[in-house]
């Protein structure tokens, strides 16, 4: 098993015709993605990539039985599209726009609170199950199928540990990436549910960021409900204060969300943690042994 | 995007918050002339940067007659301000604002920002104003009260909570219940990011004023908001990040020596704290992002070239969407007027990795290649200590 998504699960791209949606809808049928088609207004009945072009998401789901989204659309017009792909009944829906405004995220939370669906990112690597189906920008060839549960608040960061499990052997299961943005969708608490419940994940890897209390909360519910070895590294111990370290929600504000105060909350909580982000591999690989 | 006092009581007031009288003045005569137009007995110069703090460092001053506003100003213009929030270095005030004296009964902290947690617009608010909040949140943290706004208005028990709070009675509480209302659609409808009004006062005649206010806008949200856009101040920017930013690089001045082009905000930060584990400090926080060209990559370079402070330059590409050979043309590019002056270690993997080798290599550039971070840093660790000795 993996969680969120396989070979079998039904994806479209909104965005699909722009320049980044073509290059990535490319790369995602590539590696073997069941991609069934796209999403632009105003382009319905085009084909693109041999796929249909819908003009909403609400036809893709009922022609073609769409079950997840990742979204290419640019930022003043994202936060709208999230909430389109759900009221179309999309279960997974995958943001990769940076730069949407945070009060409009809120209010698309929102809208979006109740229904079933799950929702990764905005401004995020997307979401991998190695060897099955990629929905996401993250490449695809350093990916291995294993045994390892990565979930990120980075993109490249992300990569970084994913090379490291495929080099030691160990591979991954699903690698999450939830996004640098203060106000995102799925977080820690929700990945370590899944991965703890999944057959396939023997450990999880997670990687966090200053700003926030995603981590805080993440180290809580492990504490108390995850069983499997985590292994995590914080990026940020040396960035200044008041500085928004390129993600919208890598800030430390009044203190609060330092990478030493999370370090201890992981640690506290049975975490083994590495301030090296070049170890995460190893040190899956010792307590795996 | 910050914003100065005087632009954000501007702003507040379209809202209909109330916000004392004052000028804006760039000459000490502007502002001698600016105290005497408010009338009164008693008048503030106001330093006008980027930082909070300023009263402790001075660079705020009660007047009570025009000769004080004038030594004041003379005192304050020009100088440079050096307050918690503006590390060591200080910043150049250039802008004074002079606004009447009002009769201070009582203090009180107030501020918005989106809280993370509730993923909702929170008030919050103390009883101790006019003091530096985080001290306040350590030492006696029942004195602030944190409200999440439920809808898209406040509710009248949401505001009354935080009235009652912060002691106020009577007539006062409608008072209240009516800032906080217009505080709230002016955070919301200008996209804010933080709104903070330390202190808020209460006058000697019963009415609530916003005497110092902070402003802090979404940069994500600027393009809808021509308007603030307009009130950005560049000379309270680091030059540095200013050029970056035009070139669509992140880029943020730090205190080290060893320069870093990284792609990824994380492993950017990741990059940075390695290079601590060995003993060094970074230079700066430079994420060149994904859709980055060889332009801005020969920017990125210059900008490290040029930076003093840089005894060695770190490179760490994980390229997914970014490609290597970008990466190493840009180089080629900024070498044609920027000589290497310090040494350059590379690490780069992932798309086009050969291709980029193969450029450096081929133009006998004289770059140490790494082959992990780990090895990166420990290579550009060694580099600035021996250019350093």
């Amino acid at each position: 098993m993996s969680v969120l998504l396989d070979r079998n699960t039904r994806v479209i791209c909104q965005g699909f015709t722009g320049q980044q949606g073509s290059f990535h809808s490319d790369q995602m049928i590539a590696y073997g993605t069941n991609f069934v088609g796209g999403v632009t207004p105003k382009k319905g009945g085009q084909i693109h990539m041999d796929r249909p072009v819908f003009n909403t998401v609400a036809e893709a789901v009922e022609q073609e039985g769409a079950e997840a989204s990742v979204i290419f659309v640019p930022p003043r017009f994202a936060a709208a599209a999230i909430t389109e792909a759900a009221e179309a009944g999309i279960k997974l829906i995958v943001c990769i726009t940076e730069g949407i405004p945070v009060m409009d995220m809120l209010k698309t939370k929102e809208k979006i609170a109740g229904m079933d669906c799950t929702l990764i990112g905005p401004n995020c690597p997307g979401v991998i199950t190695p060897g099955q189906a990629k929905i996401g920008i993250m490449p695809g060839h350093i990916h291995l199928p294993g045994r390892v549960g990565v979930i990120s608040r980075s993109g490249t960061l992300t990569y970084e540990a994913v090379e490291q499990l495929t080099q030691t052997g160990l591979g991954q299961s699903t690698c999450i990436g939830m996004g640098g943005d203060p106000i995102h969708g799925i977080n820690f608490v929700d990945s370590m549910a899944l991965f703890e419940a999944d057959d396939q994940t023997e450990g999880i890897v997670m990687i966090g960021e200053i700003g926030g209390s995603d981590e805080e909360d993440g180290a809580a519910y492990i504490r108390d409900h995850v069983s499997k070895p985590v292994v995590a590294f914080i990026a940020g111990a040396t960035a200044p204060e008041g500085k928004r370290m390129g993600h919208a929600g890598a800030i430390i504000s009044g203190g609060k969300g330092t990478a030493e105060a999370k370090f201890e909350a992981l640690e506290e909580a049975g975490v083994s943690v590495v301030r090296n982000p070049t170890l995460l591999g190893k040190r899956m690989l010792e307590l795996l042994a | 995007m910050n914003i100065h006092e005087y632009q954000a009581k501007a702003v507040l007031a379209e809202f209909g918050v109330p916000v004392p009288r004052g000028k804006l003045a760039l000459s000490v005569d502007e502002a001698v002339a600016a105290g005497e137009s408010l009338g009164g007995n008693v008048c503030v110069v106001k330093a006008q940067i980027h930082a909070g703090g300023r009263g402790k460092a001075g660079g705020v001053r009660v007047c009570k007659s025009s000769d004080e506003v004038r030594a004041a100003a003379s005192d304050i213009l020009g100088c440079i301000l050096v307050t918690k929030q503006t590390g060591p270095e200080g910043k150049q005030v250039n802008k004074l604002y002079v606004e009447e004296g009002l009769n201070i009964a009582s203090e009180f902290y107030l501020s918005l920002l989106v809280d993370r947690e509730s993923e909702k617009v929170a008030f919050v608010v103390s009883p101790e104003g006019g003091m530096d909040i985080e001290d306040v949140a350590e030492k006696t943290p029942e004195k602030i009260l944190t409200v999440a706004i439920q809808s898209d208005t406040i509710s009248a028990a949401e505001s009354q909570s935080m009235a009652e709070f912060l002691g106020l009675k009577g007539e006062q509480l409608f008072k209240f219940a009516d800032l906080a209302a217009r505080l709230h659609k002016a955070f919301c409808e200008k996209d804010a990011a933080m709104l903070e009004i330390n202190p808020l006062i209460l006058t000697a005649e019963g009415d609530l004023v916003t005497l110092d206010a902070k402003f802090i806008v979404d940069d994500n949200a600027i393009y809808r908001h021509p308007e603030l856009a307009e009130l950005r101040d560049l000379s309270e920017e680091d030059p540095r990040e200013t050029e970056a930013a035009e070139h669509e690089l992140n880029y943020i001045a730090l205190d080290g020596n060893i320069g870093c082009m990284v792609n990824g905000a994380g492993l950017a930060m990741g990059t940075m704290d390695i290079i601590q584990l060995k003993g060094q400090k970074p230079a700066n926080f430079l994420d060149v992002g994904g859709g980055v060209t060889v332009d801005a990559v020969c920017e990125a370079f210059k900008l490290l070239f040029e930076d003093k402070q840089v005894k060695a330059i770190l490179v760490n590409i994980f390229g997914g969407i970014v490609r290597c050979d970008i990466i190493s043309n840009g180089l080629m590019e900024a070498i044609k007027t920027h000589p290497m002056n310090v040494p350059v270690i590379m690490r780069l993997v992932g798309t086009n990795e050969a291709e980029g080798r193969k450029i450096v290599k081929d133009a006998g550039l004289d770059v140490r290649w790494a082959e992990d971070l780990d090895q990166a840093a420990e290579f550009a660790a060694a580099a600035a200590q021996e250019v350093a000795a």
